[in-house]
This record gives C-alpha cells, structure tokens and sequence, in this order.
C-alpha cells in the first residue's frame, strides 16, 4: 500500500508548472489517503456486519424484555437502511466517534488513547533499539561479507526470527529479573509510582521527564527495557538482513569501485556513499517493522503484563466487543496509513529523484 | 573498519547500559499495610452491583458494597448481619421486614436508611441488567417495585414476594452482589437521562464497604481504599492493588521475588513448582463450577435409561482428577457444588466397564454405536473428551469429538442439536436453587418452550415429577428439610439423569507466607480482602 505517486520528470522547467506539478502531487497524495482511509472505513463496516454478533444483544444482555431489545435496536439506528447506516459510521468515525466499547463500558476512543501510548512508548524504545543495533550490524555484516563477522550477524539474525517471543520475553524475565535482578518486573511500572506523576501524553518517559520525576522516570525505563528489547531483538534481527542485503548489492556498484579508486577512506564510502543509497530503501523496512509493532505485540503484552493495544483488541475480540475491536482496527489502520506517508515524505527528503 | 566495530559497541554499551546501572531497589516485600493481588480481571464488565456478574467484578464489589445480610467468611452457610441487624417473615411466608443497623454511613458521609435499601433493589428491577434474574425470580417487576419493595420507617425495609418461597432461598439472593447497597443520593447525584446513576456507577463506587474504589484501568488494574470508619472495623490491608497479570508463568515469578503476596491464576505446573519453595505457601480453595456431560434425550439411543446408566460407569473420574486435571478439579458426581446448602457427597460412580457393557446389552446396544461429543476449543476440556473418547471405545461406543469455539459450541448445545455436551456448569448465585433449577427443572419440554437457560431444557429432558420435586424444595420454610429435599433430589438425578456431572473446580493460590486470612469466598461467595493479615 505505497503512496509513492511516481512523477514524470518535468520538461518545461517553468516555475509555474513546477509549482502546478507539486500541486497536483500533494492533490495525488491526500486523494490517495483519503481514498485508503474511505477503503479502510468500508471494510471494517462490513466486517461489523457480517460477524454473527448481535450488538443489542451483548448491550441489553440475554434477559431483557422484547420492548428494551427493540428500543436499543433502534437507538443503534439498525432498523435503518444499510447504506444509510454507513453514512451514519462515516460521519461518527470522522467525529472521533468510535462507539462505547462494551468491556470497559467507556468510549473506544478514550480507551485507544489510554492503551495506545504503552504501545507506541514500548514500539518506539524497541525500534530505535533494533536500528541503532540493526543498521550497523547489517553494514558490518556486508562489508565482512562471507567472514565470520557475517556468519555472527546471520546466526544472531537467525536466532531472533526463530525464537517464540513468548519463550524469549519469560527467559528474559527469568534471567535479569528473577534471576540478577537487574530490570524490573512485568508491568509499566511498580505499583507504588502508578499515578504518581500527571497523565499528559500517557507516555510514562515522557510524563515523569515533564513532571521532572527523576525516580519515576528510572522506574519506567527499568521496566521497558526487558520488553522493548524482545521486540527489538526481533526488529533488529529483520533490519540487519535487510541492511546487510542492501549493502551488498551497493558495495559490487561500479561507484563504490570509483570512490576507492578516487581515494576516498574505506569509512566514507561504506557510511556516506553505500549507505546513503541504501537509506531510501530501509526507511520502507523501518517503517514497516515499526507498525507491525504498533499493532501492539499481544504475546508480549501477555508475558509483560503490559497494557498496550494487542492485548485491549484481543480481549475485545475474544469477548465479541466490535465497537472495540473496529475501533482499534481503525486506529492501527491509521497508523499505517500515517507511517506510509511519512515514509513517503521522506523518500523525498532523502532521495533526491523523488524531489 | 574500527569506526564501524567502535559504533556497533558504543550502541551496545549505551542500551545495555542503562539496565545494569539502575540497581533496582530491591524490595523484600510488599509494604506491611497493602496487599498486592495478581488476578485475571479483563472479565469486568462493569462496577455497578445492578450489572456485575463476572467473577472479578463479585470480587470488587463484595469488598465495596455491604448487603443487607450477609454471609460469615469464617463459616460460609449460616447468615450474619449485614446492614440489617435482624430480619424476619409473616406468617404469610410472604412479607419480610428488615431492621437496619443505626448509625451507619456510606463512605460519602451519608447516612444509611431504608431508602437506600429500597432505592438499589428497586433499580436492579428497574434497570434490567444480566444478574437482574436473581431478584425477578421473586415476583418484582417494574411495575409493582414501588408496592413490593419499600421502606416502612427509617430503619424498616419491607418486602414483598408473590409466593412463599423458602425464606434461606430469598436470603441467599440477598447476599449476592447484585443486591447491594447503593448510596442513593450519591448515585442520583450523578444520575443521567433517568439512569439512576447506571453510567456513573459503572466506573465508581458508592457503597458503605470496607474498601472505597479508588482507580480501576479496564484489563490493567484496580486499587482499593480501605475505609478507616467500617463498622466491622478498619481492615488491616490499607491499600489493596489487583493487577491483571494473565501469564500464569509472569505471576508465579512476581511471588517468588516477593513483588505481589497473591497469585490467583497459577496453572497446574506453576503451583507444582511453588510448592515448598521458601516463603510460599499455596492454598486450595475450592469453586462452585462443575464439570458434566449430558446426553440429549432426542437421540433414540442416549434417551435409554440403561444406556445413561452406562455412561456413568464408563467414565475415568479418578484417573482424569489425578492426572491432568490434578489440583485443579476434585471428583464429585451431584449437581450441588460441594458447601452448598444439600450438598451430596456420595460418589456412587467408578470405572466400570463390565457393568457398562451389561447396561448396553439390556438396552440392545450390545455391539455399541457411534456418538458425537460436541466440547470447546481448550486444552483441558480437550484432554478430558480423549479419555472419554478412549473408555467409552473400552464399551463398543466409538466416539468423534466435534470441537468449536465457546460461543460454536454452546450455539449448538442451546439449539438441542448436540449428541453429547461435554462442559461446565457455575452456579449463578449462593443457594441450590440455582443449580436445581437448571439441571431438575423443565416446565415445557417442547422446542417452543425456549427455556434455554436450563440445561435439562437443553438436553431434552423431560421431568413433569422432578420439576414439581424443584418446585416444592425451592417454597419450603425449614431450612433443615428443604436440605434433605435437594440430597433427595440429587440422589435421583444422580441415577436416572442423562448428566454426569464428574467433577468440582478447585482453584490453588499461592500466596507470600505471611499473608494470613484470605478468603475467597468458596464456591458460594466473593473474596473478602478486610479479613486479611500479614
């Protein structure tokens, strides 16, 4: 689902034209999300409507009387045309309207907002890891291509594509919190902290940091970083490949053998002139992993006790909560909406074709 | 090439870092004042006490709200007290009248009157929710509410039911948490749209308990108050902090460091590993959830008496309880859970495939048949339909597991399309009617009759003479004979019925050494947290 809108190089060189051109590009653009975002809105209506759920069942409950069945039928607007009633979800969606969810008896929205941040916090601490680690272990890997610095990276890699991330996140808890008691436990953080500090983004690094709580802060990152390195051990080891794959193909480039030859040092042409074009690939590969993990990693939610939004759409799942379920699939459906954008964006930062 | 190993370090060095310089404070222990439960609570629906009929929302709410009387932790059976002081029924076995305590207040301040009584059993009626049944069953409506349930005086609660029932059956429904007492006018303070406070409610407390809610994070956590002013007196637990941990494995680790003093949802293997380790202690406590089959009496072979008999024999109870369901199931073969009010303990039934194979040949089914065990996508309900499977093969009956999802599954059992329903079964509320009615009650057998609320409906059982039998227990007065109704009862259900019931949940917690007194309220009642030391 790239929105890369592919242009054809201008031949007026006006700056009229090139303005209408970057116009119509930023027309193309926005015309494509919304697009993606009405395709996005259909399914999930029909998702709700083919599912053998009945909605005012699981709101009035099985012992209600016919009348409160009918009346809450009718509130829900289901007597109404089908048509008619996706203009109606349209209209609530783009409101922020996502419903009640029927679990937690509370708006899906206010729900999302308050399970997304310990997704998004965990996703984010587990992807600068996996590419602070990934990228320059992939360039590594590459450069000693056939050695044992890339048979290391590629059995590292193996082992986490490999490895159940509910087998890995228990071994993880057992060796540096049962065990050396280096990290803390499962959970955001320790009970007594819990609304210590002023909820602002829901993000606790960042909360304790704007609430200048230094102690809550340790706490916080003492409890992601076991969680956020399972799942980055898993971006990392997907990032590495990539990367080392990348790279190969750009070290047997004739510009590579051109820049040696000009005398360039061996770290500016691995850093600046292979990387540098590998760069605009691996934001796609970036981005990606990165909203595979914002879908929330239920396992590890589970072995983590971590609150985030995989366990929340699971347990809406598993209970036959829709609103809830649809809520959160269309908030993640946002997100990679969202991230596909940005990554487009960047491409143009980055690459200058794109520009 | 350095440049590259050197950033790859400093990376390392940089993330790794941070986990090993921040020592942990290392707790021995949860503060001397505060309990720290790990439990599965992603089943809360709701907080209000018209609503709550999930396990973990009974929990909350029996340490929040008080009922007008109430059942002893200490001896779960005989009433106590509650916010009534004394209680008593006309001789029209119909009108009971309730005193309460004076000088009690909600935790708000306010006093506690006959309204408030009469206020949160009349909305329960009013608002219709799930656990509503539990109180209709006495004849209220929203229609008569006004006239049935009201208050006489201050500190007098009259209510009226439209039969005599047995007064220990309309006492029990009164220890449920559905019929708690609710702060009136706190809850009207916050009612909307005529709701009587319902949508407030769901997500806050008003009640006159031992604990005051303080914060609850759906699938996250809740966190208890205790109140300082209770009229049983202040708890010793100041603070008590449920976390919803579902991994069995993260839980017992969080014990064994001393993080949480109670795990509630250990597995079988967890418990095996806790026992005797240092500082842990694990303690049995056994539930009101049975596990059966049943045979539906539509079937021309399952429908013959020596053909149920023979199922009965033809079950493995005590190699099932001591193998894979060890610790977590106890045999037990009556409808009654154990601790119920007539509760059966005889255990007629064993291994026998003999005796079975005699039953199937009176019956003309000496060769066997093919059969269908419809049973629920999970593990251990699996494992108990193979060994089935494999001793009802020892008798000629070869039988296919068709599996599905819950919701497949009961679809199936509540359309009466099954052979065999393998399953379990929980009592609703504290008193044997709620399983009489269910397994020995079936006023219409017809498909018409929709009584899918009763399993004996369900399988087709046609009972015109227990049905009167359950109707009979369910008026009379002597608590003493209505018992020995309900042994009577079981004891021909356990014979002639197309149910074998096989066995009786019991849950193991393991808990921190120190921590002394809790109770979860059996099979009858919710966890009481005030009762708790350490």
């Amino acid at each position: 689902m790239s929105l890369a809108t592919g242009l054809k190089p201008g031949t007026e060189g006006s700056r009229v034209s090139s303005l209408v051109r970057r116009l119509w590009q930023l027309l193309r653009l926005v015309l494509t999300v919304a697009v993606t975002f009405f395709g996005l809105l259909l399914v999930t209506f029909l998702i709700a409507r083919v599912v053998p759920i009945d909605p005012v069942l699981a709101i009035v409950g099985e012992r209600a009387s016919p009348e409160t069945y009918r009346a809450a039928y009718e509130a829900l607007g289901l007597d109404r045309p089908l048509y008619e009633q996706f203009f109606v979800y349209v209209g609530k969606v783009l409101q922020g309207d996502l419903g009640q969810s029927l679990l937690t008896a509370r708006p899906v929205l206010e729900d999302v907002a308050r399970v997304f941040p310990a997704t998004l916090e965990l996703a984010t601490v587990a992807t600068l890891i996996g590419v602070t680690l990934g990228i320059p272990s992939g360039v590594f890997a590459a450069v000693h291509q056939g050695r044992w610095p890339d048979h290391l990276v590629r059995v590292v890699g193996l082992f986490g594509y490999s490895m159940p991330v509910f087998w890995l996140g228990l071994m993880g808890l057992l060796v540096f919190y049962g065990v050396l008691d280096w990290v803390a436990g499962p959970g955001r953080l320790d009970i007594f902290y819990e609304d210590v500090v002023p909820r602002v983004t829901g993000v606790i690094l960042i909360d304790s940091l704007l609430a200048g709580d230094l102690e809550v802060f340790e706490n916080a990152l003492s409890h992601i970083i076991l969680p956020a390195s399972v799942l980055g051990y898993y971006s990392l080891a997907y990032i590495s490949r990539m990367t080392r794959s990348l790279m190969l193909e750009q070290l047997s480039q004739e510009y590579v053998t051109t820049a040696r030859v000009k005398g360039l040092s061996e770290a500016r042409v691995i850093w600046r002139h292979a990387l540098g074009n590998v760069m605009v690939p691996l934001i796609t590969v970036i981005a990606l992993s990165y909203a595979n993990l914002l879908e929330g990693s239920v396992l590890t939610e589970i072995v983590f006790a971590w609150p985030g939004l995989g366990l929340y759409i699971t347990n809406s799942l598993l209970s036959a909560d829709m609103n809830a379920v649809l809520g959160g699939t269309i908030v993640v459906g946002s997100v990679f909406i969202g991230l596909n954008l940005l990554s487009d964006l960047l491409y143009r930062i980055v690459d200058p074709r794109a520009r | 090439m350095n440049r590259i190993m050197l950033s790859v370090a400093a990376a390392a060095v940089g993330l790794v870092l941070p986990c090993s310089v921040f020592e942990r404070h290392a707790q021995a222990a949860t503060p001397a004042d505060t309990l720290v439960i790990a439990d599965a609570i992603d089943d809360i629906v709701s907080l209000d006490p018209a609503q709550i009929f999930e396990f973990s929302g009974t929990d909350l709410a029996n340490n929040v709200y008080d009922t007008l009387v109430e059942l002893d932790p200490d001896n779960l059976g005989p009433l106590v007290p509650g916010i009534a002081e004394s209680w008593s029924v006309a001789d029209d076995g119909k009108t009971f009248t309730f005193k309460l305590r004076q000088g009690l207040r909600f935790r708000s301040g306010n006093p506690i009157t006959a309204e408030d009584a009469a206020f949160s059993l009349r909305r329960v009626i009013i608002l219709e929710k799930t656990p509503s049944f539990i109180l209709t069953q006495f004849g209220f409506t929203k229609d008569n509410v006004e006239e049935t349930i009201k208050a006489i005086d201050a500190h007098t609660l009259q209510i009226t039911t439209d039969k005599p029932y047995a007064p220990s059956f309309f006492y029990n429904c009164l220890t449920a948490p559905v019929a708690s007492i609710v702060d009136m006018k706190l809850a009207l303070s916050h009612e909307r749209d005529g709701d009587l406070g319902h949508e407030w409610l769901k997500t806050n407390s008003a009640g006159s308990g031992a604990y005051k809610l303080r914060s609850w994070k759906p699938n996250e956590s809740y966190v208890l108050e205790a109140n300082p002013d209770y009229w049983r007196g202040a708890p010793a637990m100041k603070r008590v902090f449920v976390r919803h941990i579902a991994e069995s494995a993260t839980q017992r680790l969080l014990l064994e460091k001393g993080d949480i003093d109670v795990a509630r949802k250990l597995s079988t293997d967890d418990v095996q590993a806790l026992r005797g380790k240092p500082g842990i202690k694990v303690e049995d406590d056994l539930k009101g959830r049975l596990r059966y089959i049943s045979l539906n009496q539509k079937d021309p072979i399952l429908s013959k008496p020596q053909v149920r008999e023979a199922f009965k024999w033809l079950v493995d109870y005590e190699g099932i309880a001591q193998s894979f369901l060890k610790g977590r199931f106890v045999v037990h073969q009556a409808f009654l859970p154990l601790t119920y009010l007539g509760e059966l303990k005889e255990k007629p039934y064993k291994l026998d495939v003999a005796k079975a194979k005699r039953l199937l040949a009176e019956a003309g089914q000496a060769e066997g048949f093919e059969v269908k065990i419809s049973v629920r996508n999970h593990p251990d309900r699996l494992e108990v339909a193979q060994s089935l499977q494999n001793t009802f093969a020892q008798a000629g009956i070869r039988a296919e597991l068709v599996t599905g999802t819950g919701k497949q599954i009961l679809t199936t059992y509540r359309a009466r399309q099954h052979q065999i329903y393998l399953g379990d079964w929980g009592p609703d509320y504290p008193d044997p009617h709620t399983n009489a009615d269910t397994f020995a009650h079936n006023p219409d057998n017809s498909d018409a009759g929709n009584h899918t609320g009763k399993l004996a409906w369900r399988n087709a059982w046609d009972i015109p003479e227990l049905t009167s039998l359950t109707g009979e227990a369910v008026l009379e007065r002597d608590a003493e004979v209505r018992a020995e109704m309900y042994r009577d009862l079981q004891r021909r259900h356990q014979k002639e019925s197309p149910f074998v019931v096989m066995f009786q949940e019991n849950v193991q917690n393991g808990l921190r050494d120190n921590v002394a007194g809790f109770n979860t309220g059996g099979p009858v009642h919710d966890v009481f947290y005030w009762k708790v030391t350490k």
